[in-house]
């Protein structure tokens, strides 16, 4: 439970700074560092367990039948991802609490911190692939939303768009790699997946696998070539850089490499795969990062360097050297995001982060010059600094490898290139701004101490570094044991955490790359000079842009190719489809198409009815230019065909359909007011024969199958129904029992679908003005008299009468033709009818109800009816009944089922209403507006 | 007695939806065709009934009553259009 609350506490916490932020800003802060802090309380008792050598773990089962559970597993790397997290976010809150100026929203970051920071742990937790797969977007996700934190600067949302879409992407190649993974194993659970490595490495999907993962880590962890969002996601709060991008997010990456070592490593494709990106990163990036005038841009190149150092290490593959890449990725956190917070508190008191501008801080702010002097020092592998240790470690496993052959000196050399780069580009930390004379027109000037909580953050951190550096053996040994114990999910090997081991060549390299770095500053004006004219503005950014530009211009050409915002041509298309799939099987099937059952007999009304409806249908189709007249025509059609439910034994369907007709012709004369009374012919003769052709084979197609169906001896599953309507749903109506009941969830559905088409309608027709007609179609002014005397007096005595048949209709639903649906459209035409004899003002007056609460209360009710069979323990949507006995009435029936009806009801009443009413009350606004 | 007497009329009603069919295919003009319309659903409302006579049911009562009570409706309507165009005002 605890593990499960070490994230829960974050995400759900990260709702309270935005809240605490009325009491102030340091009330928002104190909220974001106690989460944190309890957080962290939380995960004392799990961690002194892991530390014992006993990792915690947690399961819940959520969705079984897929596979999905919650898996949560504290062990060693987890720990120490945990204490990473969680220690840096709290000094990270701390300093950004003096970091972000008083127009900033506070409450916003530290949400968002803490967002990312639920997330994070979460991706360190996990024991699902899945799982951590969604907590690994989540991080992407709050990177992007920190990012642009200051959304008003467009580089900020460009760093941000362009972050998220790599590692968006990069997740989903993932997404695929981790299910052939599950594929592979069978499990999507990490400590199954981390005992099957030999399974692994032998399945022939290895490979696909691999690099699918491998994208994912790689574009996590900003490596060559995806590393350039990282440079650009430095538009973020430095303390976002400070943790997100340096510290913990980017880390991921390497996490992962370094959670799944012990399924995926040992091949020759890993070794290459990842040791070479690793190298290529490693070199690229820290040659690169001397070259950055922007302090953050140097940092970020540095933090894209060490990662592929790490990513290195893993690669290598031998325990030593997956050992000195989690040492790494302790030594990197602690002396980089100290560093980032030092050159946030630079970039706060001078107003900018060009080092050409930037110098002789020395002289404004030594105790922070002292502090970041360290860290640099630490980054750069000096002696005595923990960097120096892990960097070490590293040189010595170089000089190791037999993979290489002959060429096994390649590795040593460039391991030694980087550090002297390394060296180099941290010396161009300290010397470029701290001496080198003097500052060069600052923004802010003179620049002088922040404030005096700002920096102990970066005093904890570079205590640290030396503590590490120092005294190894007694302070990060324990954490780095049970972490990289866990990594390589077996016996550690024999390695010694001391700053001297006798003057051996990892040594001769680090004073090579010490002297080499420090050789190649003083002569960096010949370098940049060099530099400029090699490689002239090779942008990484400017090609992901022209490609993203690409993207989009294809994709919409796409789009238009296939959606010309024709609705004829996509119906053509539609029906062309349908044709072509019905003609299919009956071109290349010899059956005829009449089955065995013989027709049933003719008699002369049904045919009679059968022709009308279509010479109606006929005539609607030629007519349909004149619509008024097409309208009358339609109404024939709807008629007979009620009538053919009548003829067939259907009066649900009779019903239902006749009061639809009604609504419907109401509905579109009110629509045609607005339109053009005739409308021209606009396709040519050509087209038009085409259309006819296509619609004559839907239709013929159609007929042919319902033939080819209705003349064949056919199991249905009817009988079902009838059989269990009575007995299981306590109605004698089985339509309205198929309704209620067996397939209560689809009605439920249904109104809510309705619910949302409704409340959309309303939306649209919402301040909608539109031009209205003078006079009727052939000239004419319209009549003088709105409300003729004879109809609004009639229909006044109808209302009552309707709604007494409506009730009727409804209560006797369940068990003879009627039901809600029906009810509901009966008592909408008899209001809609008041709406039409008496005016919209005279029917409000007198029915106050708004729509949208009568819709909200019809489906809350449904719901609420399928719900309560919870309380009984039985599934959604149970219904019961029983028989009651009351005097006079004598013995009726209640079902819950009619509680549910009674939902549908009132929304068919609020639906058919909200949408009538508001199209009626169009032409009132228009006409209050327009005067006539 | 009574089973001459349906078919009889059955016939009749037949013809007279027929004749209304007919009027509202002529015209002339609008009002003919709604007029036409309305007493396509009164003749309906009547072979409904005869309907339930003649296989002695009641089922087919509601629709009747359905006709009989909101037919008029879609009439009142396109009345409405005709002499205002706006029919909810």
């Amino acid at each position: 439970m605890n593990l499960l609350l070490i994230i829960l506490l974050p995400l759900l916490g990260a709702l309270l700074p935005p809240l605490a932020i009325r009491y102030g800003r340091s009330a928002s802060a104190w909220t974001a560092a106690a989460i944190t802090l309890a957080a962290l309380l939380f995960a004392l008792g799990p961690l002194v367990a892991v530390f014992g050598g006993a990792p915690q773990e947690v399961h819940w089962t959520w969705l079984p039948q897929a596979g999905l559970d919650i898996h949560l597993r504290l062990d060693g790397l987890a720990a120490l991802f945990v204490l990473l997290i969680l220690g840096i976010g709290l000094l990270v809150i701390l300093y950004a609490r003096y970091y972000l100026a008083e127009r900033d929203p506070m409450g916003r970051f530290y949400g968002l911190l803490l967002l990312f920071m639920g997330a994070m742990l979460g991706v360190a937790l996990s024991n699902h692939l899945l799982q951590l797969l969604v907590f690994w977007e989540l991080t992407s996700l709050s990177s992007f939303l920190l990012i642009s934190y200051w959304h008003h600067r467009s580089d900020a949302r460009r760093g941000a768009r362009m972050a998220l879409a790599i590692t968006g992407a990069g997740g989903l190649a993932m997404l695929a790699g981790f299910m052939l993974l599950g594929h592979i194993v069978g499990s999507y659970q990490i400590s199954v997946i981390l005992n099957a490595g030999d399974l692994i490495r032998a399945h022939p999907l290895y490979a696909p696998m691999l690099l699918l993962v491998l994208l994912g880590a790689f574009t996590k962890s900003a490596q060559f070539p995806f590393h350039f969002w990282l440079p650009h996601a430095m538009a973020a709060p430095t303390p976002v850089s400070a943790y997100l991008h340096s510290a913990t997010m980017v880390k991921a990456g390497v996490f992962l490499l370094a959670r799944l070592y012990p399924a995926l490593s040992g091949t020759e494709l890993w070794f290459f795969l990842v040791g070479g990106v690793g190298l290529a990163t490693l070199l690229f990036a820290a040659y690169n990062a001397l070259f950055q005038h922007d302090l953050k841009g140097l940092l970020a190149y540095s933090t894209i360097s060490h990662l592929g150092l790490i990513t290195l290490l893993f690669g290598i593959g031998t325990p030593l050297a997956a050992v000195a890449g989690v040492f790494h990725i302790i030594n990197h956190a602690t002396f980089k995001a100290s560093l980032f917070m030092a050159a946030g508190i630079i970039d706060h008191e001078t107003g900018t982060r060009d080092m050409r501008l930037i110098n002789g801080m020395w002289k404004y702010m030594p105790h922070t010059a002292t502090l970041a002097m360290v860290a640099a020092a630490a980054m750069a592998g000096v002696p005595l600094l923990n960097g120096f240790l892990s960097k070490e470690m590293f040189f010595a496993e170089t000089l190791h490898l037999s993979a290489l052959g002959a060429f096994s000196w390649v590795l040593p050399a460039a391991a030694t290139l980087a550090g002297i780069f390394a060296v180099a580009y941290s010396a161009r930390f300290i010397h470029d701004v701290f001496f080198n004379g003097e500052p060069i027109d600052l923004p802010k000037f003179p620049p002088h101490e922040p404030p005096r909580h700002m920096k102990v953050p970066v005093e904890i951190l570079v205590a640290l570094c030396l503590l590490v550096g120092i005294l190894p053996a007694i302070t990060v040994a324990p954490l780095l044991a049970v972490a990289a114990g866990a990594v390589l999910n077996g016996p550690l090997p024999d390695y010694s955490l001391a700053i001297w081991h006798g003057f051996n060549t990892p040594f001769i390299m680090s004073l090579v790359a010490l002297a080499g770095g420090i050789a190649l500053y003083t002569q960096r004006h010949k370098l940049f000079a060099l530099h400029d004219r090699v490689f002239p503005g090779v942008d990484a950014r400017a090609l992901f842009w022209e490609f993203i530009t690409w993207l989009m211009d294809t994709a919409h050409a796409m789009t238009r190719a296939l959606e010309n915002g024709s609705l004829q041509r996509y119906a053509a298309l539609l029906l062309l489809t349908a044709v072509a799939a019905i003609a299919w099987p009956f071109l290349n099937s010899t059956a005829p198409i009449a089955g065995p059952v013989p027709a049933a007999p003719i008699d002369a009304l049904t045919l009679l009815g059968a022709l009308v409806m279509m010479a109606a249908a006929v005539v609607t189709t030629v007519w349909q230019r004149q619509r008024l007249t097409a309208v009358i025509a339609l109404s024939v059609v709807g008629l007979v065909v009620s009538l053919t439910f009548v003829r067939w034994s259907a009066p649900d369907l009779a019903l239902t359909q006749l009061s639809v007709e009604v609504v419907t012709i109401v509905l579109l004369l009110l629509a045609l007011y607005f339109l053009p009374q005739r409308a021209t012919v606009d396709s040519s003769n050509l087209r038009r024969g085409q259309d006819l052709l296509l619609a004559t084979g839907v239709g013929g197609g159609v007929g042919l199958i319902t033939w080819a169906m209705l003349t064949r001896p056919y199991t249905t599953i009817a009988n079902y129904f009838v059989e269990n309507s009575l007995p299981g749903g306590g109605g004698a109506n089985v339509v309205n029992v198929i309704l209620v009941d067996f397939r209560g969830f689809d009605t439920l559905g249904e109104i809510t679908v309705l619910a949302i088409a409704a409340i959309g309608i309303f939306a649209l027709l919402d301040n909608l003005r539109l031009e209205m007609p003078a006079t009727d179609d052939g000239g004419r002014p319209w009549s003088s008299e709105r409300y003729p005397l004879v109809l609004s007096q009639l229909t006044r005595f109808l209302l009552p009468l309707a709604l007494l048949v409506s009730v009727y209709l409804f209560l006797r639903g369940h068990n003879a033709p009627g039901g809600g649906f029906i009810a509901g459209l009966v008592t909408a035409v008899a209001l809609i009818l008041q709406y039409m004899a008496s005016g919209i003002d005279w029917t409000q007056q007198r029915w106050r109800l708004q729509y949208h609460p009568i819709i909200a209360a019809g489906v809350l009710i449904a719901a609420a009816t399928g719900a309560g069979s919870w309380l009984y323990d039985r599934p959604f949507l149970t219904s019961a009944f029983g028989h009651f006995h009351l005097p006079l009435a004598g013995e009726f029936e209640l079902a819950t089922a009619m509680l549910f009806d009674l939902g549908v009801y009132l929304t068919v009443v609020g639906v058919v209403m909200l949408i009538l009413a508001n199209l009626g009350k169009l032409t009132q606004r228009s006409a209050g507006e327009g005067g006539t | 007695m009574l089973n001459a007497a349906i078919v009889f009329a059955f016939a009749c009603i037949a013809a007279a939806l027929l004749l209304n069919f007919w009027r509202l295919l002529r015209g002339p003009t609008t009002p003919d065709r709604i007029l036409a319309l309305d007493t396509m659903y009164i003749n309906t409302i009547a072979l409904l009934v005869l309907f339930g006579i003649h296989l002695d049911l009641t089922a087919f009562f509601e629709a009747a009553l359905l006709i009989a009570m909101m037919g008029f409706v879609g009439t009142v309507a396109l009345c409405k259009y005709l002499l205002r165009g706006d029919i909810i005002e």
